[in-house]
C-alpha cells in the first residue's frame, strides 16, 4: 500500500513541475523574450487563466504527501524550513505579480511587476532543483527522524550540510536550464509572432547547457548516492525511465528543427518526466536519505496507518477524476495561440 | 514558555489571521454574485450583470490575495509544527488533502473562466462558472473546518502502538459533530462580512449620489441576506457552539465567560477586566443567572468555574480568549440591531433615504472583519493548552530543529511582506470602487492619471 502511495505522491510531484514548470519557465524568460508592453501581456496571457491551476499540484502533492507519510511530511519541512519559507516567499510575489500586474498601465506599475515576476520565477526554478538535490544528496537526519539545515555550510558534502553546496546548486541551475526550456517552448507554442520566434531561439540555446549539465550532474549523482546504481542494477527495466528522457531531450531537438512547436513541447514534458522519475526511482524505497544512511526516513517508516491509505486510495481516485475533467475543460478552453484582444469581461459591454 | 514555542505560535496566529481577512471575504461574496447572477439571467436585466461584473472584479483582487497568503498555511504545519504534523498527520493530513483535491482543482480551474470567459462561455455557462467557484470555496470551507474541529474534539482515530494518531472511521473524521456546526457558525460569518461590504460600497454610492441604481442594488441585498445571516449567526450556531463548548471544554467556557467561582444561577458578564491574578473582574457588569439559562435553560442550573479545574488544564491566555469572545459576540448583537434596523427601513421603502443608516453601512464595513477574527481567536486560544483537545499539548507540537531565532527571521519576513499587500490590496480594491460599476471604455484610469490629478 505504500509504495502506491509512494508513487501516487510521485505521479502528482511529475505533474507540478510539468504543469507549473511551464509557466515558471514562462516567467524566466518573460523579461528575456518580451520586450513591449503587448508582448509581455502575450506571455502572461499564455498562462493567465492556467498557472494558479497548476499551483494547485503542488498544494495537492503537499496534502497528500502530509497524509500518507507523515513522518516525512514532519522531518521533511521541518529541516527545510528555510528554503521553504523563501518559497512561499517567491510564491506569494509571483502570484501577485502576475494578478496585479495588469490592473493599471503605468510607467511604475508594470515595469516593476514584469521584474519581480520574472526574478521570482526565476529563483523558483534554481530552489525547487536545489531541493531535488538535497533529497537525491541525502540530509543529516538524527535517529528521532529530524534534522536542520542551514542555508550553507561549507559547501562541501560532509556530515553537516547545508541546503546549499556545490552539487545541489548544480542541480538547482540544471533544474533553471530545463524549466527555462520547458516555458519557452510552451511560449513558443502559445504565442504567434515575434515572442514565439525569440522563445525558440532561446529554447534551443537552453538545450546545450541542458545536454551539458545532464550529463555532469548524472555522472556526480551516481558517485554521491549508490543507493541509485544498486536499484537500477536490481531493477534493470528501471533503465527505462532514463531512457525516455534522453528521448525527449533528443525529440526537443529534432521537433524543434521541424518546428513542430505542439510536439516540441511534449518532448520537453518526457525529458522532465523522465528525468524526475529515475530519481526517485533511484532512491526508492527511501524518501529521504539520511546523510548516515541508518537514519533514512524510507516508505515503511514513514507511511500513515493502512485504513487511512485504503480509504484515502477510494476519495483520491474520484477527486483526480474530477480534477482531470476540469483540467480537459480548461485547456480546451484556451486551446490555439493567445489573442490578448478581447479576452476580459470589460469587452463585453 | 520558551522562546521558540511562543515564537511558533505567533508564526501561525499571525499568517492565519491575516489570511483569514480574504477567504471570508471571497465565501460570503461567491454567494452574493451567485445570487445576483441568477437575477440576472432570471430577469435578463443587464444591469445585474454588470453589479456582478463590478462585485467580481474586487473578488479577483481579494480571491488572489487568499491564494497566495494560502499557500504557506498548509506548508507551516510541516514546517512549524513537525511534532504535531508526524502525530497526527494521518488523521488532518486527509482533510487538508481533500480540500486541495476536491476544492482548489474546482475553484482554480474556474475562476479564470468566470473572471475572463464570459463571452466564451455564453450566458448559462457564466452562471454555472459563477456557481462552481461558489461551491469551490464553500467546500475548501469545509474541510479547513472539519481540520480544527477534530482538533477541537478529535472523533474516528485510535493511538497507534508509538503514540501516533491513526485514522479509524472516515466519517467520524467528516461528519464530526463539531464541525458541523462549526462550520454554519464560520459560514455565516463569512456571509456577514460579504453583506456589510457590499452594503457598505452601495451606501457610499448613495450618499456620494453617484451610480445609484447600482448603490441600490448592493444595499438591498447586502441588507436582506445580511439580516437574516446575522440572526442565525447567534441562534441556532452560536447557540450550538456554546452549547459544544460546555460540553466537551467546560474550563474553556469559564474562561471565556470570565466565571472564576463556581456558581448556581451563574451571572453573563457584559463588562469587566478579568484579573487572573487575584482570580475576580474589575468592574463587572452583569445580568444575573442569564449564564445559567443561556447555557443549561435552567435559571439556577450550576456553571462550573475556572475553580472546579486544575490550573494546568486552563487556558493559557485567559484575558485574551475572554475579549475574543465578548468582542464577537458584542458585535455580533451590534449587526443584528443594525441589520435588522436596516431591513426595516428598507421595508417600509425608506432606507434609500435615511442617511444616519447609510453613514451606518458604510463605517461598518471593517466590523464583520472584527468579529470574524475574534471568533477565530476564541475557537483557538480556547482550545489551549491544547494543540489536540486532550491528546496533545501545544507545547509538544513544535518542530524540535527549528529555534526562535530562525523562526522570528521568517515571521518578520511576512510580516513586512504582508504589509505591503495590505496596502496594495486597498488601493486596488479602493481603484475599483472609484471607477465603479458603470460599464469602462477603457480599461479605466491609468495610474500616471490618478497621480497627476
Amino acid at each position: 500500500m505504500e509504495t502506491i502511495w509512494f508513487c501516487l505522491v510521485a505521479v502528482m510531484v511529475a505533474l507540478y513541475v510539468l504543469l507549473d514548470g511551464f509557466d515558471l519557465g514562462a516567467g524566466a524568460i518573460h523579461l528575456f523574450v518580451a520586450r513591449t508592453d503587448e508582448e509581455r501581456r502575450q506571455v502572461l496571457a499564455s498562462i493567465g487563466p492556467v498557472w494558479d491551476g497548476n499551483e494547485v499540484w503542488l498544494l495537492a502533492a503537499g496534502g497528500t504527501l502530509y497524509f500518507a507519510f507523515p513522518a516525512l511530511y514532519a522531518g521533511a519541512f521541518s529541516g527545510f524550513y528555510l528554503p521553504l519559507m523563501m518559497v512561499l516567499w517567491l510564491l506569494i510575489l509571483r502570484g501577485t505579480a502576475i494578478e496585479f500586474r495588469n490592473h493599471i498601465k503605468s510607467a511604475v506599475w508594470d515595469p516593476l511587476w514584469d521584474f519581480l515576476f520574472c526574478a521570482s520565477s526565476l529563483l523558483l526554478a534554481v530552489f525547487y532543483g536545489a531541493a531535488l538535490g538535497n533529497v537525491v544528496r541525502g540530509v543529516p537526519l538524527d535517529g528521532s527522524g529530524y534534522f536542520f539545515e542551514p542555508l550553507w555550510t561549507n559547501f562541501r558534502l560532509g556530515e553537516q550540510t547545508g541546503i546549499l553546496d556545490w552539487y545541489t546548486v548544480l542541480v538547482g541551475v540544471l533544474a533553471l536550464a530545463a524549466l527555462v526550456m520547458h516555458g519557452a517552448l510552451w511560449v513558443q507554442w502559445k504565442t504567434p509572432g515575434p515572442v514565439s520566434e525569440r522563445s525558440a531561439r532561446v529554447a534551443g540555446r537552453a538545450w546545450w547547457a541542458i545536454v551539458a549539465l545532464t550529463a555532469l550532474v548524472t555522472a556526480t549523482t551516481f558517485r554521491i548516492q549508490p543507493q541509485v546504481l544498486a536499484n537500477f542494477k536490481t531493477w534493470p527495466w528501471g533503465f527505462i525511465l532514463p531512457v525516455v528522457a534522453v528521448a525527449g531531450l533528443a525529440g526537443v531537438k529534432f521537433e524543434l528543427a521541424r518546428k513542430d512547436e505542439r510536439k516540441a513541447f511534449f518532448a520537453s514534458c518526457a525529458y522532465l518526466t523522465g528525468m524526475l522519475t529515475s530519481a526517485v526511482f533511484g532512491l526508492y524505497p527511501m524518501v529521504l536519505p539520511g546523510r548516515n544512511p541508518a537514519y533514512s526516513l524510507t516508505t515503511t517508516s514513514a507511511k500513515a496507518g493502512l485504513y487511512g491509505l485504503q480509504v484515502g486510495l477510494i476519495w483520491w481516485a474520484m477527486g483526480m477524476v474530477l480534477a482531470a475533467g476540469y483540467f480537459t475543460y480548461l485547456y480546451r478552453s484556451f486551446a490555439g495561440k493567445v489573442n490578448i484582444e478581447g479576452d476580459s469581461h470589460e469587452s463585453d459591454d | 514558555m520558551e522562546p521558540a514555542l511562543e515564537a511558533h505560535r505567533l508564526h501561525f496566529a499571525f499568517t492565519i489571521t491575516f489570511h483569514y481577512l480574504f477567504p471570508q471575504l471571497t465565501m460570503g461574496l461567491a454567494l452574493l454574485i451567485v445570487y445576483l447572477k441568477t437575477q440576472a439571467l432570471r430577469t435578463g436585466d443587464e444591469h445585474y450583470n454588470r453589479s456582478a461584473r463590478f462585485w467580481a472584479r474586487i473578488f479577483g483582487i481579494n480571491f488572489a490575495l487568499g491564494v497566495v497568503t494560502g499557500i504557506p498555511m498548509e506548508f507551516q504545519f510541516g514546517t512549524n509544527w513537525a511534532e504535531f504534523s508526524k502525530t497526527a498527520g494521518g488523521v488532518i493530513g486527509q482533510t487538508l488533502a481533500m480540500e486541495g483535491v476536491f476544492s482548489f482543482f474546482l475553484e482554480s480551474s474556474f475562476l479564470g473562466l468566470f473572471l475572463y470567459g464570459e463571452k466564451k462561455l455564453g450566458r448559462i455557462g457564466h452562471w454555472w462558472s459563477a456557481v462552481l467557484v461558489f461551491v469551490g470555496s464553500w467546500l475548501s470551507g469545509y474541510f479547513i473546518v472539519a481540520t480544527d474541529a477534530w482538533m477541537q474534539n478529535p472523533t474516528g482515530y485510535v493511538i497507534g502502538p508509538h503514540g501516533e494518531i491513526v485514522l479509524s472511521s472516515f466519517w467520524g473524521l467528516l461528519l464530526n459533530r463539531w464541525a458541523l456546526w462549526q462550520y454554519a457558525h464560520n459560514m455565516l460569518g463569512a456571509v456577514q462580512t460579504g453583506c456589510f461590504v457590499m452594503a457598505g460600497i452601495g451606501a457610499f454610492y448613495l450618499l456620494t449620489k453617484r451610480d445609484e441604481p447600482y448603490g441600490k442594488t448592493f444595499v438591498r441585498t447586502g441588507v436582506i441576506v445580511g439580516a437574516i445571516a446575522a440572526c442565525l449567526q447567534l441562534f441556532p450556531t452560536g447557540d450550538m457552539q456554546g452549547k459544544l463548548i460546555a460540553e466537551y471544554q467546560p474550563a474553556t467556557l469559564a474562561a471565556m465567560e470570565g466565571v472564576f467561582r463556581t456558581e448556581e444561577g451563574a451571572p453573563l458578564v457584559i463588562l469587566g477586566q478579568p484579573d487572573v491574578q487575584n482570580r475576580k473582574l474589575d468592574n463587572p457588569l452583569q445580568v444575573p443567572r442569564m449564564l445559567s439559562f443561556l447555557t443549561y435553560q435552567k435559571w439556577a442550573a450550576k456553571v462550573k468555574g475556572l475553580d472546579s479545574f486544575p490550573q494546568e488544564l486552563w487556558p493559557d491566555r485567559i484575558a485574551l480568549l475572554y475579549y475574543s469572545y465578548h468582542v464577537m459576540v458584542g458585535l455580533g448583537t451590534i449587526f443584528i440591531a443594525v441589520m435588522g434596523l436596516a431591513a426595516i427601513l428598507l421595508w417600509r421603502g425608506k432606507l434609500y433615504e435615511t442617511k444616519w443608516m447609510l453613514w451606518l453601512l458604510m463605517i461598518s464595513i471593517p466590523m464583520p472583519y472584527i468579529a470574524n477574527t475574534a471568533g477565530w481567536m476564541t475557537a483557538e486560544l480556547g482550545r489551549q493548552p491544547w494543540l489536540i483537545y486532550g491528546l496533545m499539548r501545544t507545547a509538544h507540537g513544535v518542530s524540535p530543529q527549528v529555534g526562535a531565532g530562525n523562526t522570528w527571521f521568517t515571521l518578520i519576513g511576512f510580516m513586512g511582506m504582508y504589509t505591503v499587500l495590505a496596502i496594495l490590496f486597498l488601493f486596488l480594491v479602493w481603484r475599483e470602487i472609484e471607477i465603479g460599476p458603470e460599464p469602462r471604455k477603457t480599461a479605466g484610469p491609468e495610474l500616471d492619471s490618478l497621480v497627476a490629478d
